[in-house]
């Protein structure tokens, strides 16, 4: 099973990022499951969700304390929350940030998401969508296949350019 | 159709496809998709029913009494709060016979204010007269709501019925759900005692002494009944639609030297439990409780058992780890977890049961207790 923790604050789509990306694994023939961790949520506010995907029916509901990946949708966030906590030995993190961060160790990629999606315009309630170019970073990372990020992706909007910032971030990202 | 949806959704999906003639409901967390994605369906033309919006718990099920009495297929959709608020009428629906059909979204009671899941809201209902299915996976969702239709309008029982689903965990959780053509798997709704409104008559409720205890027990005849029901129900559901359910679903139960009950989503995280204390050599299995009220007979004789109660009764005990004890007399080790949402993992489960004290009571995180 591999187990992904997403950082992001309320408001930047880290919600839809997890169903996104269990819809994507779905389309992929595999399962997966996304859970939100719902606290006193409100807009800014830094908050966690969970997808597990799997080649078995996933059985797990609790939160996922060792996660295979964290990704981390706004690096400010790590001045207030250790995201690197529980990461396995050989786990990865990914960033949402044009530059290498310091203080993260493990393997860590980082992808420009905010400058692809502002480069689109696609910007809803003066925030970038986040959501739709991190599938692209994680299907160049091989968690999920291009075609199934482009199909749920169109499963769930109907603005083309989300397609396009996808494919944006896989060609940005470097492996 | 195969997609992914969440619990919510996947209630909603069930109730367009049962084609309800009256929906009403009040809106409230974890709750509130359901009825929000029902609302755009009767708005959107995708589902013919009419929509009663109402401002309260107490109304919704007021307005859905009304409708059903009228000969009508009726759904609402609570949690918690408002459960507790509609509770007199919760007792009415029941008593007049009248099957609704009702999403509850367990969650816990305030104060400290918590939306996160609990059982406590449905085990307060628990003398009502309805009948109370627990679900734990988004596609159980899906088809005990379904389901849930065709056996409380069965006229052997003409009793309402409550779906219960973990607030949080289940509601919002995303998983694969199967939506499909339902067919003639529900019949048209005929209610033998629904008014007339081309032939109007005045009825007295007043029910003295003499008669009142004969509707009592009707209730309980039909509630008995209803476990033939059920059965038959969910063998026909899974003749056609390829899925079976039962009063529990076990796992690994059959050589198991100890089996933990426990209900909702904890039940499945209990199934990777299981799998762990197995491979350590410990002949566990577990057992989720699906149907709470009919209470099904449970095969527990000459093993140890672990109760895991996500609810309380205060100056009793656990409602499910009790309810096994009277019904079976084996002695459980009876866990409280889980209250509000608390977070129990499969590995805390696993270590309930390397630990476990037969007749004695835990309560998960708190170190003080005796």
């Amino acid at each position: 099973m591999y187990e992904i923790r997403i950082h992001s604050r309320g408001g930047q789509g880290g919600v839809t990022a997890a169903k996104l990306l269990a819809l994507a694994a779905f389309r992929d023939g595999k399962h997966a499951t996304a859970c939100p961790f719902y606290g006193a949520e409100r807009r800014g506010a830094p908050v966690v969700s969970f997808v597990r995907i799997d080649d078995e029916p996933i059985k797990v509901y609790s939160q996922i304390h060792e996660p295979d990946l964290v990704i981390v949708l706004d690096t400010s966030i790590m001045d207030v929350v250790n995201v690197l906590d529980g990461l396995k030995a050989d786990g990865t993190v990914l960033l949402n940030s044009a530059h290498p961060v310091a203080g993260c160790n493990g393997t860590c990629r980082h992808v420009d998401l905010t400058g692809i999606a502002l480069a689109q315009n696609l910007v809803v309630a003066g925030s970038p969508i986040l959501n739709t170019p991190v599938l692209g970073a994680l299907a160049k990372m091989g968690i999920v296949t291009l075609p199934s990020v482009e199909q749920a992706i169109r499963e769930m909007f109907s603005d083309e350019r989300n397609v396009k910032v996808a494919r944006a971030a896989y060609e940005e990202l470097k492996i | 159709m195969l997609t992914i949806a969440t619990g919510n959704r996947a209630v909603a999906d069930a109730v367009k496809a049962a084609k309800p003639g009256v929906i009403a409901a009040y809106p409230i967390t974890p709750q509130t998709e359901i009825v929000e994605q029902i609302a755009e369906y009767v708005t959107g033309g995708n589902l013919e029913s009419r929509y009663i919006p109402v401002e309260s718990e107490h109304s919704a099920m007021a307005a859905c009494i009304g409708a059903s009495v009228g000969g009508v297929r009726t759904f609402t959709a609570t949690s918690s709060h408002g459960l507790l608020y509609m509770h007199e009428m919760v007792h009415w629906a029941a008593g007049a016979r009248l099957p609704i059909v009702m999403a509850n979204v367990n969650r816990a009671l305030g104060p400290g204010w918590n939306t996160w899941a609990e059982h406590t809201d449905a085990f307060s209902q628990r003398d009502t007269g309805w009948l109370q299915v627990f679900v734990g996976t988004v596609q159980e969702a899906y088809d005990a709501t379904l389901m849930a239709f065709k056996i409380a309008e069965d006229e052997r029982v003409l009793l309402p019925v409550m779906v219960n689903l973990d607030g949080f965990t289940l509601s919002h959780i995303t998983q694969s759900l199967d939506t499909m053509e339902i067919g003639d798997f529900l019949p048209p709704f005929h209610l033998p005692h629904a008014i007339d409104t081309e032939n109007p008559l005045g009825y007295g409720p007043m029910t003295g002494p003499a008669d009142y205890f004969r509707f009592r027990w009707d209730i309980e005849r039909s509630m008995r009944d209803s476990r033939g029901v059920i059965t038959e129900v969910e063998r026909e559901f899974a003749e056609r639609f390829g899925r079976s359910y039962g009063p529990t679903e076990d796992y690994r139960c059959e050589d198991a030297d100890v089996v933990v009950v426990a209900m909702g989503t904890l039940g499945k995280e209990a199934e990777v439990a299981i799998d762990r204390l197995r491979d350590e050599g410990i002949r566990a299995g577990s057992m989720r409780l699906r149907w709470f009220r009919p209470f099904p007979d449970l095969d527990l004789a000459g093993r140890e058992v672990v109760v895991i109660d996500r609810d309380y009764s205060f100056g009793f005990g656990g409602v499910v780890a009790h309810s096994i004890k009277s019904k079976t007399g084996v002695e459980p080790y009876s866990v409280i977890a889980g209250l509000g949402g608390q977070e129990v993992t499969y590995n805390d489960i696993a270590d309930f049961v390397r630990n476990r004290h037969p007749g004695e009571e835990m309560w998960f995180g708190v170190s003080d207790h005796v």
